[in-house]
């Protein structure tokens, strides 16, 4: 065992030493990560853009602007388009009624408002339940569906969308970010 | 110590999952696939042989009664390490996840070992002792977590082999106990022969 007396002095400076040290490291590693961490996050963003509006010519991500929710912040909006004309918008937006911690997404609209696709960015879910939102098997009910007509509530709330089995809060946030972003674009009178 | 031994006990006669039953936060959350339990498994590994060998070093100038909170300094430290680097080269194990691996703070085998074996031994029978845990914790939720896949999800590291959905109560929370139960009657079956 040790064989420092445990007198104060040696305390403080044993613990002042390790979390100076420990600080160090984690500046080091925080540094030498910060970058590929920034580029998985741009390369999942863009990714995300491709798999949820068609096929586009311009660079999203360049023309990308914030469009207010109304609740007080904004979303990010990506704007797919053919030469000049835009055939869709990827909204990135999120969620607080995860069942735990936030849950970001991306999804994609037709001119017209009818949702093209959803990707998960990100989020917290239980492993094996929650995370299912990720799947097809969820996610593909919500396609070609216009939020105008579509009810984006799961059937437990007089909805529409069949919530995953044992996960009703992930579904019912899920809904809640794209009908989100449904309303940012409308309010932002992009139909 | 012999040093096979050493490394050897952590696999079956001292498992932290089977037999000491540490650390069951996670190990019941993260094994509802196999790939998820041993990508857990590696990390905590990864932390174990870190805090082991850095702890075993520094036990003789560390003064006794402040040694909890140096202990965890280092654990943390590791951990955070562990979190960046995950979320840098594999965003979608560390999607998966998720608050479970900063969570590795405070799974009681790292500081179990750091407290009960690193500090008392040489840096080198640590960093063995660290090794064969991690490999055990690692096998364990492996097992765990491919039994509960396939019962729960009818797939094995992902590959589904039957069609539709499986025993749901295998990937819920109850599910983990149930499989967890039998993981550890079958090892003290083996241990009684």
């Amino acid at each position: 065992m040790a064989n420092t007396e445990s007198t104060f002095r040696n305390m403080t400076l044993s613990l002042t030493l390790i979390a100076v040290v420990s600080s160090a490291l984690l500046g080091f590693v925080y540094e030498a990560t910060k970058e590929p961490i920034a580029l998985s996050n741009l390369d999942k963003k863009l990714d995300a853009i491709r798999q949820v509006v068609p096929e586009f010519t311009n660079n999203p991500n360049d023309e990308m602007f914030l469009l207010p929710t109304g609740e007080g912040d904004s979303l990010e909006v990506f704007p797919a388009k053919q030469g000049d004309e835009v055939i869709g918008y990827a909204v990135n937006t999120f969620t607080n009624r995860g069942f735990s911690g936030n849950i970001s997404l991306m999804a994609g609209f037709k001119p017209d408002g009818t949702i093209i696709n959803v990707m998960v960015l990100e989020h917290k879910e239980t492993p094996g339940l929650g995370t299912k939102m990720t799947e097809p098997e969820f996610k593909d009910q919500f396609i070609n569906k216009n939020p105008a007509d579509f009810g984006l509530k799961v059937k437990k709330d007089g909805g529409t969308v069949d919530a995953i089995t044992a996960a009703t809060i992930s579904s019912r946030a899920f809904c809640d970010a794209v009908q989100r972003a449904y309303n940012t674009l409308q309010k932002g009178g992009i139909k | 110590m012999n040093q096979l031994r050493n490394f050897t006990k952590g696999l079956l006669r001292e498992n932290p999952i089977l037999v000491m039953v540490l650390g069951t936060c996670p190990t019941l959350a993260t094994t509802s696939s196999s790939l998820n339990g041993m990508g857990m498994g590696f990390a905590t590994t990864f932390v174990l042989i870190g805090s082991n060998v850095v702890i075993s070093l520094l036990s003789k100038v560390i003064p006794d009664k402040v040694r909890i909170p140096a202990f965890i300094v280092v654990i943390a430290s590791f951990v955070t390490v562990v979190d960046l680097v995950m979320q840098a080269y594999v965003p979608d194990l560390y999607l998966t996840l998720g608050i479970f691996i900063p969570l590795i703070v405070v799974n009681c085998i790292v500081l179990g070992r750091a407290e009960a074996f690193a500090s008392k031994n040489s840096v080198w029978s640590s960093f063995i002792d660290g090794a064969g845990m991690g490999l055990g914790f690692t096998l364990a939720l492996g097992i765990l977590g491919a039994f509960r896949e396939v019962l729960g999800s009818g797939a094995i590291f992902g590959h589904k082999f039957i069609q539709g959905d499986g025993i749901l109560v295998f990937i819920l929370a109850p599910g983990a106990f149930i499989a967890l139960g039998y993981m550890i009657a079958l090892v003290n079956k083996i241990k009684q022969n």
